[in-house]
């Protein structure tokens, strides 16, 4: 084989990592360079450097180290039994690579992973060196985000921690019985195992640090993971549930949801027909209604189809749960309690707060509420205001169609 | 310090104009003296309407022409919170020249009533902070966005970006790459002023062209075929892109070059993505059928598997030219796992013997894969399956579909075809004719044997079974 060059290289492994949703670079300590020998700095907040056409953003150099891979999990396109092309990095490579494109200011650091090859240990200990060299040897004070290899040494996913904001296992598949069928080297207690592991030296260190001020900080942007949906026959319910587990069990930052997309080079186990992003879309949506709108897991699954157990595509989950429970509703925005306003449709967390700042001095008005919110239509039929009632709007039947989102703006997002 | 400035006489006829005050501010971006000059005139109780605001030594209004008179000092004490302070801070960088009688009017207001800093549905200060957030946002996109090339002169590298921001943030903006690129040396050019660091300080410049800064970096062809690489063609969402990246940047970001192509081949790409797919399908079918079905042991996509004994999955061949679909398990099927062997199933296999079909050559499976029921004492009574378990199990038949891909798929029954089709279907209008699937399988839609057995008239019943059995034929018939 020719030998490739590093261009040539970065587009194989960078093809190789787009499958995966992450590309955060949010949730670190706050870290300058001023007065070390290095650059890079980092926010609460991450940047987006760019976003691709495919709308998701581009903060992180995100590839693989290799995408040469001793596992055949079928919906991989680096599995081992797929005829793509094969690259493989050098760990000083990477670091060059991160290193150019940081100081052009295209990154907030790096995100690496890679295939397995030679042993998970081998792997892990390829992955560490390039965290390594960039923190010691460069004094490289950006965002590292590194996947750790569930069977590896832990004392490598000690070093990992130490080196980089955040780490992260994909759980790949929502039920075990999916992960069976289509990881079968790859076993749920073992990345269960893993992840329970990180959530306690993420915690120890934390503890560390509260103690001592000197203490290494270890991972201070957590873990996150990863599930494909639609490649197993979870339901949405399922799926709000299984990621609430794993907030709770593994205190995990993020739960990404990557619509199964289809790959070339398919196992023949693979579904050949896709999930609508807009699936995708809702399940976010659901995720944020547990995590920012104080909605418990079963009451977001209580928003899917009973039958189905799947979120509408057409409305979001918060609408749906409203329509479900109308009897809740109107909210009067002059004395209702913060949760109950955060379940009115169409108003955000932001909204919610300026209403509750502004309340305290006088009373709202629907002028006011016009001023807070994007559609006042929208919310209208779901609260009081002081000059406000809906008359019976709740008890409408074709409310639903009254407030959902016509046809072709839904278009928008499931392009 | 502004030089605050009170006009001497003014023509007669303009009363008004007469009283009104002109500041002159160091620049676009004096935070320092606007605080300093509001304080005095909202001290001296000065109106809103009467302040004309300044920046540098541009030209402004012909009645408020600039005369060394300062302000008489007022005693009003003015306190307004630390709050107001930092959103006028955000505000006086908008790029609107009101900015600063706007910031002003609030402070009068804001003396008044302190409150009005909560009232977040008030249009004034609803206006004030979507201008710092605004500001706030381009602050950020510059951040995001700023791209260095790299020249090197006697010194070594230095890294140099031509940057065009909206507001007037630059200043602003400078702590924050002093603090990611303190080792670095770099400048950032913008058409109102530059900033310069050299690793120990930083400087000020003027006003620069785009020709100022590098044409042209290697590293960019790099970062490109990044970029490329990293875009999954079949997640197009070129308006989501667009919502965070508006074009507006893109001329000084060397990657947007490539946007239009690579939207413009996005469906091609995805489209080969999924015929490679097909082609070069591998993977051992049989076993693959295998694992599908003992994933769906355990299904609860809907609350069917409650009452049922167990799951009945289709059966045959992975490779089966025909497949048959039929409603759900009946008793005995619940109680085997086995799909048509009860008296339906004993009809099929009869009239399929009759048209010269081996049915161990069919892949046999139902629309819905829990037996649903009624009891009534001691026996369980075949119940219709609704449209959401049709459409939970749906999922499974498209699995079984997908991974045997037959060419003729025959759907038994008004289940069998809502669930083939994904809509309700009339039998009698649909039934006898080729369907396609879209897939490349041909679908076709005949009665479900159990409705042969139901019909009371011996007579009409021979006629329909003889119907059955010719559109079986037909359907087997498209094989070829």
């Amino acid at each position: 084989m020719a030998q490739l060059s590093v261009q040539d290289k970065l587009g194989i492994l960078a093809d190789a990592a787009k499958y995966d949703a992450s590309c955060a670079s949010s949730g670190t300590v706050k870290r300058n360079s001023a007065g070390g020998k290095g650059i890079g700095s980092t926010e609460g907040m991450g940047i987006c450097h760019a976003y691709a056409p495919d709308g998701r953003c581009i903060s992180l150099l995100k590839i693989l180290l290799t995408n040469s891979c001793i596992f055949d999990c079928h919906y991989c396109i680096n599995r081992k039994s797929s005829n793509v092309r094969r690259a493989r990095f050098t760990a000083k490579e990477v670091v060059d690579l991160t290193l150019s494109f940081y100081r052009r200011n295209y990154i907030e650091g790096l995100f690496l992973s890679s295939g397995i090859i030679g042993s998970s240990d081998y792997t892990m200990e390829q992955i560490v060196e390039v965290a390594r060299a960039l923190r010691e040897d460069h004094d490289f004070r950006g965002y590292i985000h590194l996947k750790t290899i569930p069977d590896a040494d832990p004392a490598l996913v000690e070093a990992a921690g130490r080196h980089a904001d955040r780490v992260s296992i994909n759980v790949e598949l929502p039920t075990e019985r999916g992960l069976k069928r289509l990881a079968p080297e790859k076993s749920q207690p073992r990345i269960e195992g893993a992840m329970g592991a990180m959530h306690r030296a993420i915690e120890d260190g934390g503890d560390a640090r509260r103690r001592y001020r000197s203490a290494p900080r270890f991972a201070p942007a957590g873990q996150s993971t990863q599930m494909i949906v639609g490649a197993d026959s979870a339901t949405d319910g399922d799926i709000v549930l299984r990621a609430s587990q794993l907030y709770g069990r593994f205190g995990l930052r993020r739960v990404y949801y990557s619509a199964f997309s289809p790959i070339p080079e398919a196992s023949a186990v693979l579904p050949l027909q896709r999930p609508p992003l807009m699936r995708e879309h809702r399940l976010y949506q659901s995720d944020w209604l547990m995590r920012f709108y104080g909605y418990r897991p079963d009451e977001v699954a209580e928003a899917a189809d009973p039958a189905t157990g799947m979120l509408p595509l057409d409305i979001d989950p918060k609408l749906a749960w409203a329509l479900k429970f109308r009897d809740r509703f109107p909210v009067d925005v002059n004395r209702a309690p913060r949760e109950m306003l955060l379940r009115v449709p169409g108003l955000g967390v932001k909204a919610v707060n300026a209403i509750l700042s502004t309340r305290r001095w006088r009373q709202l008005r629907i002028a006011d509420i016009a001023r807070l919110t994007v559609s006042v239509n929208k919310v209208r039929p779901f609260l009081i205001a002081a000059d406000w009632r809906p008359v019976m709007l709740s008890d409408q039947a074709d409310l639903r169609r009254f407030v959902s989102p016509r046809a072709e703006q839904l278009e928008l997002f499931a392009a | 310090m502004p030089n605050i400035a009170r006009p001497a006489t003014i023509a007669n006829d303009r009363q008004a104009a007469a009283r009104s005050v002109c500041i002159r501010l160091a620049g676009e971006d004096d935070f320092d003296g606007w605080r300093d000059a509001a304080r005095s005139l909202a001290a001296a109780e000065v109106p809103a309407d009467a302040v004309h605001w300044q920046v540098g030594d541009a030209a402004g209004d012909l009645f408020a022409s600039p005369a060394s008179e300062a302000l008489p000092p007022g005693n009003r004490e003015i306190r307004v919170s630390k709050r107001f302070i930092e959103l006028a801070r955000g505000v006086l960088l908008h790029r609107d020249s009101e900015r600063f009688s706007l910031c002003y009017a609030l402070l009068l207001r804001m003396a008044e009533q302190p409150a009005l800093i909560d009232d977040r549905a008030d249009p004034m200060m609803r206006r004030a902070e979507a201008m710092a957030k605004s500001v706030r946002r381009d602050m950020h996109k510059m951040r995001a966005f700023v791209r260095f090339r790299s020249v090197t002169d006697e010194s070594g590298d230095h890294y140099v970006a031509w940057f065009e921001p909206e507001h007037h943030i630059v200043r602003a903006n400078a702590a924050f790459f002093v603090n990611r690129f303190a080792a670095m040396r770099w400048s950032i050019l913008t058409p109102e002023g530059s900033i310069h660091w050299d690793g120990e300080t930083l400087r000020e410049g003027p006003e620069a062209v785009r020709g100022d800064a590098p044409g042209d970096d290697p590293v960019e062809a790099v970062w490109k075929t990044y970029y490329a690489s990293i875009f999954n063609p079949a997640r197009l969402k070129a308006r989501a892109m667009l919502k965070e990246m508006p074009r507006k940047y893109w001329k000084n970001m060397p990657e947007t070059a490539l946007v239009g192509e690579l939207i413009a081949t996005a469906r091609q790409r995805e489209r080969a993505m999924i015929t490679t797919d097909r082609a070069s399908m591998t993977g051992d079918r049989t076993a693959t059928l295998t694992a599908l079905r003992e994933e769906a042991t355990g299904c609860t996509r809907c609350p069917l598997y409650r009452d049922a004994t167990q799951l009945v999955f289709g059966e045959g061949p992975g490779d089966a030219a025909m497949m048959l679909i039929g409603e759900q398990p009946g008793d005995q099927e619940d109680l085997t796992g086995r799909p048509f062997i009860g008296p339906a199933g004993q009809l099929l296999n009869e009239v399929l013997a009759a048209a010269g079909i081996e049915r161990d050559a069919l892949y046999v499976t139902n629309a819905v894969k829990h037996f649903k029921f009624t009891p009534r004492g001691k026996r369980r009574i075949h119940a219709k399956p609704d449209a959401g378990e049709i459409e939970a199990c749906r999922w499974w038949v498209e699995q079984e579909r997908a991974l045997v891909r037959p060419k003729v798929v025959v759907a038994l029954g008004a289940t069998a075809a809502r669930s083939l089709l994904g809509r309700t279907v009339t039998i009698g209008r649909e039934r006898g004719r080729p369907i396609e699937l879209g897939d490349g399988a041909t679908g076709w839609i005949t009665v479900h044997p159990s409705y042969l057995l139901r019909i009371p008239d011996a007579a009409k019943a021979e006629e329909e079974k003889a119907r059955f059995l010719s559109d079986l034929k037909a359907a087997y018939a498209l094989l070829g």
